[in-house]
């Protein structure tokens, strides 16, 4: 069953001279219970976008244009702002990009987590210091380390409050932005690890936002690939990995270096996303696109995300056809 | 000269004070010391990349900061060119011969005679430093022209503006930035991750460097720019023979194109060989875990990480005996008391490991 439903989102943002530019235009995935779904894309295809539109946070000049986010039956994006308090961090909670950097600095670990547990669930301080000694037991900090500053932790610890104070009012469905970023590879592997046990535990459905391929191959079970704003390819894991179509998804994959096979070259990909005043009218990577069969009709025409095989979507003219 | 290596590192060690406050000092308690790096030592050859990888607070970065001479390592010494370096940043050089290079350069000084500035000066003219970070590294109010040619500048490389043109155009167009016109004018919030890191290493390249110290180049950028920059990085080794010494947490991407690979861990290099080697048979169990944490592309291919609890515990109580075994999963109980040193195992495959 899905927890969360997004179905046709678009977001525009707005310049200040009035124009509308289209950071995230028709976006739609689901989200299974207890599953895990990775959301994957260079920096500025939307991914933290579509996250920050579902949870009704975006900035001032962000706009929700279009869409629905269907979670516990209701349309996130109709409800009032008093009741999308009580679904953000009680039912939702996020794990901002660059989080860990965020945390007060003249503020002891714990006293953070209790101002945020005596503003959603209790008042009584006794018993948010005690569930904040529980919740830093469980993503594995010693409780008494609570009474330390920030800058006494270690960048893995602060990711671990981090994730800890996400996890204060237990939500149903944990959303991760970059949670690895600027880490060590053994501190990432223990973020990944904390992530699956606490998934595994407390029934969570995780959303991880990255643009590691190597982190989603890990731990999600279905992956969203995002590009210049729009679905480029949807499915499990299993089929994006394997089976990718669209040649972004394999431009990716070619891009990422695999220990198993030192010394195989490393592709890249010329030049950049682009830019959101300067759109392409048809398919958003043909500027980028070394694919063979690319034609002149895909710089024209926006190719339609078409379901090749049950739940396998593609955005790409030539995938869909031979398909 | 030319079968010399481009630089040796003999038993670099750098320590650094701990604040003890006034009452410490006053009640003389003992002096603290962080060991950042404690009794590194390698060569590399001429246009060879050699990989530094660990965790942060392995002192992979330190070791990048003394080979350059921005700091002073506390003891051993840096050859660079078979030139003693070590003194040259210390300030007192009487010891230049000391690597049996022969004391003049290829321009014919006679070193001995220059100042400690102007010898300085000459090491960061064959030995430049690409940072970590691009958005941070690069002055927000200067425009990538003034970015790469200032070095020039510092050097007194130039002697008329066109020349200064030219060569800032080259480097520029070197590092993929073509046609340069298009790009010198801009300012670094105008250029995309990928495209600052090419500025930054425009900006060390123009100087023609001999070694290059990357520390960490490609970490902030996104992992589709990765492979541009390290193609690049790859592209000056082979058309320029630079030498590159290339710092890294990443196993995977130093696998990709590095040629030998020195695993580091609380100061010291735990692992040294061929890359291919290291990653295939990776001889220490540090190695061993490191590489087993990688993500692999592949859901198929999942593996059992193996996953260090805890971190690198800081290096100023550094564990007796093997300084791994506090975390090391195959520790047995001699490795409390001995301290194993680097030994070839099998021809220049060294560990440093009783039970390898």
């Amino acid at each position: 069953m899905a927890i969360l439903d997004v179905r046709n989102l678009s977001v525009d943002y707005l310049t200040d001279d009035g124009t509308a530019l289209c950071a995230v235009e028709e976006v739609s995935f689901r989200l299974e219970e207890g599953r895990s779904l990775g959301i994957v894309g260079e920096s500025g295809c939307g991914k933290t976008t579509v996250m920050m539109a579902l949870l009704r946070l975006l900035p001032e000049e962000g706009r929700i244009v279009n869409g629905q986010v269907i979670f516990g039956g209701r349309d996130l994006l109709h409800c009032s702002e008093a009741e999308m308090r009580k679904i953000r961090w009680c039912e939702i909670s996020m794990v901002f990009q660059g989080a860990m950097n965020a945390l007060n600095p003249v503020r002891t670990v714990e006293s953070q987590i209790v101002e945020s547990l005596r503003l959603h669930i209790t008042q009584d301080i006794r018993v948010a210091r005690e569930r904040t000694g529980e919740l830093l037991e469980l993503v594995g900090i010693p409780a008494q380390r609570g009474r330390q500053y920030p800058h006494q932790f270690s960048g893995g610890m602060r990711q671990r409050a981090v994730i800890a104070m996400a996890l204060a009012c237990a939500p149903s469905i944990l959303i991760a932005d970059e949670p690895t970023t600027a880490l060590d590879v053994m501190i990432q592997a223990q973020i990944l690890e904390l992530l699956e046990r606490l998934q595994a535990e407390l029934a969570l459905s995780l959303i991880m936002v990255t643009h590691d391929l190597g982190m989603v191959a890990e731990t999600c079970d279905d992956v969203l690939v995002m590009y210049g704003g729009m679905v480029a390819e949807y499915a499990n894991s299993d089929a994006i990995f394997n089976d990718p179509q669209h040649p972004y998804t394999q431009r990716l994959m070619e891009a990422f270096p695999d220990v198993e096979e030192p010394g195989s070259t490393l592709a890249s990909i010329p030049g950049n996303p682009p830019r959101l005043d300067e759109l392409p009218p048809g398919c958003r990577f043909e500027p980028r696109c070394e694919c063979q069969w690319r034609e002149a009709f895909c710089a024209q025409k926006m190719p339609p995300l078409v379901e090749l095989e049950p739940d396998h979507c593609v955005a790409c003219h030539w995938a869909s056809r031979i398909g | 000269m030319e079968n010399q290596p481009i630089l040796q590192v003999h038993d670099l060690h750098k320590y650094f004070p701990i604040s003890r406050g006034v009452w410490g000092t006053l009640a003389c308690q003992p002096r603290r010391w962080v060991r950042a790096v404690d009794g590194v030592s390698f060569t590399v050859q001429r246009g060879e990349i050699l990989a530094l990888v660990g965790e942060s607070g392995s002192g992979k970065t330190t070791v990048g900061m003394n080979v350059l001479g921005l700091q002073r390592p506390t003891r051993g010494h840096i050859l660079f060119g078979g030139y003693d370096v070590t003194e040259w940043a210390q300030g007192h050089g009487p010891s230049l011969e000391t690597g049996g290079g022969d004391p003049s350069t290829g321009s014919g000084l006679c070193l001995a005679a220059l100042s400690r500035r102007r010898r300085v000066m000459l090491l960061r003219e064959r030995a430049q430093m690409i940072f970590q970070d691009p958005y941070e590294s690069l002055n927000p109010r200067q425009i990538v022209f003034d970015v790469v040619a200032e070095p020039m500048e510092i050097h007194r490389l130039t002697h008329s503006r066109e020349e200064k043109r030219e060569r800032v155009r080259a480097a520029l167009e070197t590092c993929g930035l073509a046609p340069a016109d298009h790009f010198w004018g801009r300012f670094p919030a105008g250029l995309s991750g990928g495209q600052r890191q090419r500025v930054v290493i425009a900006g060390a390249l123009v100087l023609e460097p001999e070694l290059l110290v990357a520390d960490e180049p490609v970490s902030m950028l996104d992992v589709s720019i990765r492979a541009e920059i390290l193609n690049l990085l790859h592209v000056l080794r082979r058309e320029r023979g630079i030498t590159i010494l290339y710092t890294t947490h990443d196993l995977a991407t130093a696998g990709f194109f590095t040629d030998r690979m020195a695993v580091m861990y609380l100061g010291r290099i735990v692992e040294l060989g061929p890359t291919a080697e290291v990653l295939k048979e990776p001889r220490h169990p540090y190695t061993r875990a490191l590489i087993s944490v990688i993500p692999v592309p592949n859901p198929r291919r999942r593996r059992k990480r193996m996953i260090l609890q805890g971190e690198i515990p800081d290096a100023i109580d550094v564990p007796p005996g093997c300084r791994f075994h506090p975390r090391c999963p195959d520790a047995v109980p001699e490795c409390r008391e001995t301290d194993p040193q680097l030994r070839a195992i099998a021809g220049s495959h060294e560990v440093a490991c009783i039970l390898a």
